[in-house]
């Protein structure tokens, strides 16, 4: 079986990630596919991965009180989501659906929280790729509150 | 000042001009287009430029040209009814009559485009503006490197020129792409900021010239992208908007900072406001 360290080494997110570690994150790393429409999750279920897209476009749903869900965020080729695996009580806090085919890497969460602690480098260097990802997602859900668009003149 | 004689000749005059058609585009946003009834009946602009649209016993308000440079015949505004005077448009028909100044103001960078991509965004009823910009691209494609169009809007029923949108990512030589806000389930489009749309458009950031339409805070942000990606400040402009009354630098209220934004604007290079783009006092 062809070993996912190519591909991951070559994803932005891993981009200067030593190949020590690398290799670490591929021993809990498995490809996964996703018919459209396709539920990846939902609201409150166990976080026990994240994924980096390779293919397709995923959406990341809300459902209001009393009305339909609402898609807030979409996220396509190269982009990776979910942190919800690196924080306690590790539960997904939206649902995800495949908007078309989706292919991705699903990496194990509770695999790599183990050597995470294990070896606290590793650690590290996750979590200051995640925490540039998130605070991404910060500012962007920000500009959405904004309502921007609807404030015009 | 470009173009319509009689307004280089007499800024402050309106000039006559018919409406021939008004139409809905989103809820509160529509167009209408009309035709000069003076005797040099050709309009000609540059994409960027607006008039001073006057509704006779209510007031003049500007609003950029929306329709296609080639067109001369006929003057097209995109319009948000939001105010006294552009609520009053809305409510004019087919045959009634309004006053036109202008256009006014400097235009899109289209004369140092040819050669370099494209990138061209906007947000929200930012896109009229930017309209002009994108006939010109497509009727002269060849001048052009990779041309890129993105789009930002509240949701997918805010969404301006949709049809057209859709006609233009149809085209091989087009890269469209259109994000929402927010949407409910069934949308099968992007959901996010414009802004995160701009990294997989932007092949050669030293090659590539930006011109940026909508709310001052979502310029901000993409400017900020964009200048993440590589690109200079020298490559990137935007429109701006104030309180327009005169169009021709005599009253003031358009002053921002040392400009102002009828005369020395309303499209500004961003290294030439850098230092006061952003600034709440301004």
């Amino acid at each position: 079986m062809k070993s996912l360290q190519p591909i991951l080494e070559e994803h932005p997110f891993f981009k200067g990630l030593e190949r020590k570690y690398l290799e670490l994150v591929v021993g809990c790393a498995s490809n996964v596919r996703f018919e459209a429409e396709e539920v990846l999750f939902h609201e409150g279920d166990q976080a026990d991965r994240f994924f980096l897209i390779r293919q397709g476009k995923v959406a990341l749903e809300m459902t209001p009180p009393n009305k339909a869900p609402m898609i807030i965020d979409t996220v396509e080729e190269d982009l990776v989501f979910g942190w919800s695996w690196m924080v306690p009580p590790y539960q997904w806090h939206f649902d995800a659906q495949a908007l078309t085919l989706v292919r991705a890497i699903a990496i194990d969460g509770k695999c790599l929280r183990k050597k995470c602690e294990e070896d606290h480098e590793l650690g590290y260097e996750l979590f200051k790729r995640f925490f540039s990802v998130v605070t991404e997602r910060l500012q962007h859900t920000r500009m959405q509150l904004l309502d921007v668009y609807g404030a015009q003149t | 000042m470009q173009g319509n004689p009689s307004t280089v000749m007499q800024p402050m005059v309106p000039s006559p001009h018919r409406i021939l058609k008004v139409r809905r585009e989103t809820g509160d946003v529509f167009s209408i287009e009309t035709q000069p009834q003076a005797e040099e009946s050709d309009f000609p602009f540059t994409p960027g430029q607006f008039n001073m649209v006057y509704v006779f016993g209510v007031g003049e308000v500007p609003l950029s040209i929306s329709g296609d440079p080639a067109r001369r015949k006929t003057l097209t505004h995109t319009i948000r009814g939001v105010g006294w005077v552009t609520r009053a448009l809305q409510e004019l028909k087919k045959g009634d009559m309004i006053g036109v100044r202008g256009p006014f103001g400097t235009p899109w960078p289209m004369e140092v485009a040819p050669g370099n991509d494209v990138l061209v965004i906007a947000g929200g009823v930012g896109l009229a503006p930017l309209r002009p910009v994108i006939y010109q691209l497509q009727a002269e494609r060849e001048k052009y490197g990779n041309v890129s169009i993105l789009y930002g809007a509240r949701s997918p029923d805010d969404i301006l020129y949709g049809k057209e949108l859709e006609k233009w990512r149809g085209r091989f030589d087009l890269h469209v792409d259109v994000t929402v806000d927010s949407a409910q389930r069934g949308w099968m489009g992007n959901v996010g900021v414009v802004t995160q749309l701009i990294p997989k458009a932007m092949p050669d950031p030293d090659n590539t010239l930006a011109m940026i339409c909508g709310p001052e805070v979502m310029m901000r942000f993409t400017i900020k992208e964009l200048q993440k990606q590589g690109m200079s400040d020298t490559g990137i402009y935007l429109t701006m908007e104030r309180n327009m009354k005169c169009a021709i630098g005599f009253c003031g209220h358009c002053q921002f900072g040392p400009q102002f934004i009828c005369k020395d604007g309303p499209v500004f290079r961003f290294d030439r406001i850098r230092s006061i783009f952003g600034k709440r006092e301004m």
